[in-house]
């Protein structure tokens, strides 16, 4: 046995430098994979999401639109024209008599029809009106401070241009579509923020304390979503005060719309927060004497703050439709602030619509924007998680 | 179970008086009452105001007594049937509202019906061909359900109906039928109205339940139990209605409590839209003129039957599923 030993090998020990994490070294890409933040894995997701990401793009384009709203449209919000009530939509031309033009539309001839007192436009194939672009139109104030005259596109020198047509004081439709965006779209956008901050708060109360506190919040959220939310809304926007100006009456709405829409919300913290205040590491942090304020809102919002976000983008459709609604009955917002929902107020009469039924188009954007931010949604959802 | 249904019981009645509580103060909220409103509109008429009159008819409604015995007076009364007098119509509130509750129970108890019959073959197929054309076309078509305000797609069917058919598709029942008795007529003529409310009100429902029926089922048939049936070679109908189906079947009973206020919401506008005798075209009249004991009880009845609505659908889940049986339910 002694004998065999020195047949052994001679000890080898390399002398080059060894580095003992080679097996697991990462290419570059894979570095910048696996040490992504959370955040960054989000976004990678919701890119892969290619619905989301369109729909995410038509909400940017529809909230871009109401920063230079002015701009887009080719009327002022409340201009007139007497002559050209309850005007059709009118076409865009390119080509007149076989020739090429460019964008024009031909003015109207009016009449008024003495058997049924209908009025009645034709178009006039003489009057070619071409569409003039980046011109001198209405003057306005850009958002009421700036004073400039520039529009994307204009009528022709002393002719019309009614793409969407008209309503029963002659404004284009168009452009208080344009204008009505602001409201619409900004309406959810409050009011997601009022009752995200409710959500958060009282729902982080509930779940965090849990004893008596979460029994109150519960119940009271429990007697909250036992109303049928539109009655609700209708009997709180109903009351309030008739004097009040249209602005008020603005954030008076969206006021509304947040206090009844938080309990989901608080719900959904609520029980994120009871799972996760039972994690080791929320622990940890509590041995090592974070008070409650640093441990909700420093190790524990963090986990869940992706979930929220979805959720709330999902919650923000309802409350335009609500304010659609509420507008719709003549509950809500009251001219001369002007919405979606104000607009569709005048659609409320079917005679009036079988007649004239472009005054139904504001249906329109409705639809595309709820449909988007439920698609959008629904990817900021999937992509929330982005672990799994 | 009888405890659980005690239980449920004994819950429901302060969630009640709390609703009631709210309600009231939500009707009592707007600056002045229906008597000032009045004075004010027979002013500007030109028209003298008896003030002895006024401060007799204060008395009677008890407008100056403070806001807590108001609201007793009202609660007790509620509890006796006695629900309050309505000043725009000058007739007690239970005369104003006549069959309009029943109506409205019946479009949401019908709407959920319809719910129930549409999603149920549409959820299951989509679940069972995943990822094939029709789920695929499907779920669209119950992504643009969900996402259309059927306000407006009342208004649109509406319009539909008056140029394309010449017709209208509103109201409830055939005209000669409105104010008389209740007679099979009647009854026959407001199931052929039935259809249009319902679809329209059901459509966002139905989608809802679409989807969560189809992801519970997904979930269930990628258990272990099913790819062990699966392997034994059990037929594939037969796998599928002995445990998954039953298992997905919960959300239709659990998610009355959410479907419901959803319907209640929609039917209130819908209605409006499209003209029909049921609580909300009277709660819209009576929240605009500031008719507060009328409109507080359409907000109490419509509040009350979800409430109602979700204790039903509690105890019928506590009958199918014994693991909340068992709980006595605690929570």
């Amino acid at each position: 046995m002694t004998d065999a030993s020195h047949d052994r090998l001679k000890h080898f020990v390399s002398d080059a430098p060894f580095d003992p994490y080679s097996v697991e070294a990462l290419t570059a890409e894979q570095e910048s994979y696996y040490m992504a933040s959370q955040w960054r894995l989000m976004w990678w997701k919701l890119k892969k999401h290619r619905l989301a990401v369109i729909c995410g793009v038509i909400l940017l384009i529809f909230y871009l639109s109401i920063l230079i709203s002015e701009f887009l449209a080719p009327y002022n919000l409340h201009t007139r024209q007497t002559g050209f009530i309850y005007a059709p939509p009118q076409q865009v031309h390119l080509f007149h008599d076989g020739e090429f033009v460019g964008p024009f539309v031909y003015g109207f001839d009016y009449h008024l029809n003495m058997d049924n007192l209908r009025r009645e436009y034709t178009p006039n194939p003489d009057q070619v009106q071409p569409i003039r672009f980046f011109c001198r139109g209405d003057e306005y104030k850009w958002w009421g401070a700036v004073p400039l005259d520039i529009h994307l596109a204009c009528p022709a020198e002393g002719g019309t241009l009614f793409l969407l047509g008209t309503d029963r004081l002659g404004r284009d439709m168009l452009s208080r579509i344009i204008f009505g965006a602001r409201v619409s779209l900004t309406v959810g956008l409050i009011g997601i923020t009022i009752s995200f901050i409710l959500g958060i708060v009282l729902g982080g109360l509930a779940g965090y304390y849990g004893g008596w506190i979460d029994i109150v919040i519960q119940r009271v959220i429990e007697t909250i979503r036992s109303f049928p939310e539109l009655p609700l809304w209708m009997a709180l926007s109903a009351a309030l005060p008739v004097t009040w100006s249209p602005l008020l009456i603005y954030l008076g709405i969206t006021l509304i719309l947040g206090l009844i829409d938080w309990t989901g919300l608080a719900r959904g913290v609520r029980a994120k927060l009871l799972s996760l205040r039972e994690e080791d590491f929320c622990t940890a942090a509590v041995l090592m004497g974070a008070r409650p304020r640093r441990v909700i809102f420093r190790h524990l919002m963090p986990s869940f703050m992706s979930h929220l976000i979805a959720s709330a983008t999902l919650s923000i459709p309802a409350m335009i439709l609500g304010e659609t609604a509420l507008s719709f009955l003549g509950l809500g917002l009251r001219p001369p602030i002007t919405s979606w929902g104000v607009l569709l107020n005048e659609a409320q009469n079917i005679n009036v619509v079988a007649i004239y039924p472009w005054l139904m188009l504001p249906v329109v954007p409705v639809i595309i924007i709820v449909l988007a931010f439920n698609f959008f949604g629904d990817g900021l959802r999937d992509a929330a998680d982005p672990y799994k | 179970m009888l405890n659980y249904i005690a239980h449920r019981l004994l819950i429901m009645i302060p969630t009640l008086l709390a609703i009631s509580f709210i309600v009231f103060v939500i009707i009592q909220l707007p600056p002045g009452d229906y008597l000032e409103t009045y004075v004010a509109e027979l002013e500007s008429q030109g028209e003298n105001v008896d003030p002895q009159k006024i401060a007799f008819l204060r008395e009677q409604y008890g407008f100056d007594r403070p806001f807590l015995e108001q609201y007793a007076t009202w609660v007790f009364g509620m509890l006796q049937g006695d629900f309050g007098y309505s000043f725009e119509y000058s007739l007690p509130v239970s005369d104003v509202v006549g069959d309009r509750l029943w109506l409205t129970v019946l479009v949401s108890f019908a709407t959920i019906i319809f719910t129930w019959i549409i999603s149920f073959p549409i959820g299951v197929y989509s679940a069972t061909h995943q990822y094939g054309w029709g789920d695929y076309s499907l779920t669209f078509l119950g992504f643009i359900g969900l996402a259309t305000p059927n306000f407006l797609l009342a208004l649109v069917l509406l319009y539909v109906a008056n140029v394309y058919f010449g017709t209208s598709v509103g109201g409830l029942m055939d005209e000669q039928f409105i104010d008389a008795p209740w007679t099979w007529a009647k009854f026959v003529s407001v199931l052929e109205h039935l259809w249009i409310p319902v679809i329209v009100i059901g459509t966002s429902g139905t989608a809802g339940m679409i989807r969560r029926l189809r992801a519970n089922l997904l979930d269930e048939l990628q258990k272990q139990y099913v790819v062990t049936a699966r392997a034994k070679g059990l037929p594939s109908f037969r796998l599928l209605v002995k445990y998954p189906l039953r298992m997905s079947l919960n959300p239709f009973i659990s998610d009355i409590g959410s479907l419901l206020p959803q319907v209640i919401s929609g039917a209130a506008i819908v209605s409006v839209v499209l003209n029909l005798p049921t609580t909300g075209p009277m709660l819209l009249d009576a929240l605009r003129s500031q008719d507060m004991y009328l409109a507080g009880s359409f907000l109490m009845f419509l509040a009350s039957l979800t409430v109602v609505g979700v204790l039903v659908s509690d105890l019928l889940l506590a009958v199918l599923d014994p693991r909340i049986r068992f709980q006595g339910g605690s929570r």
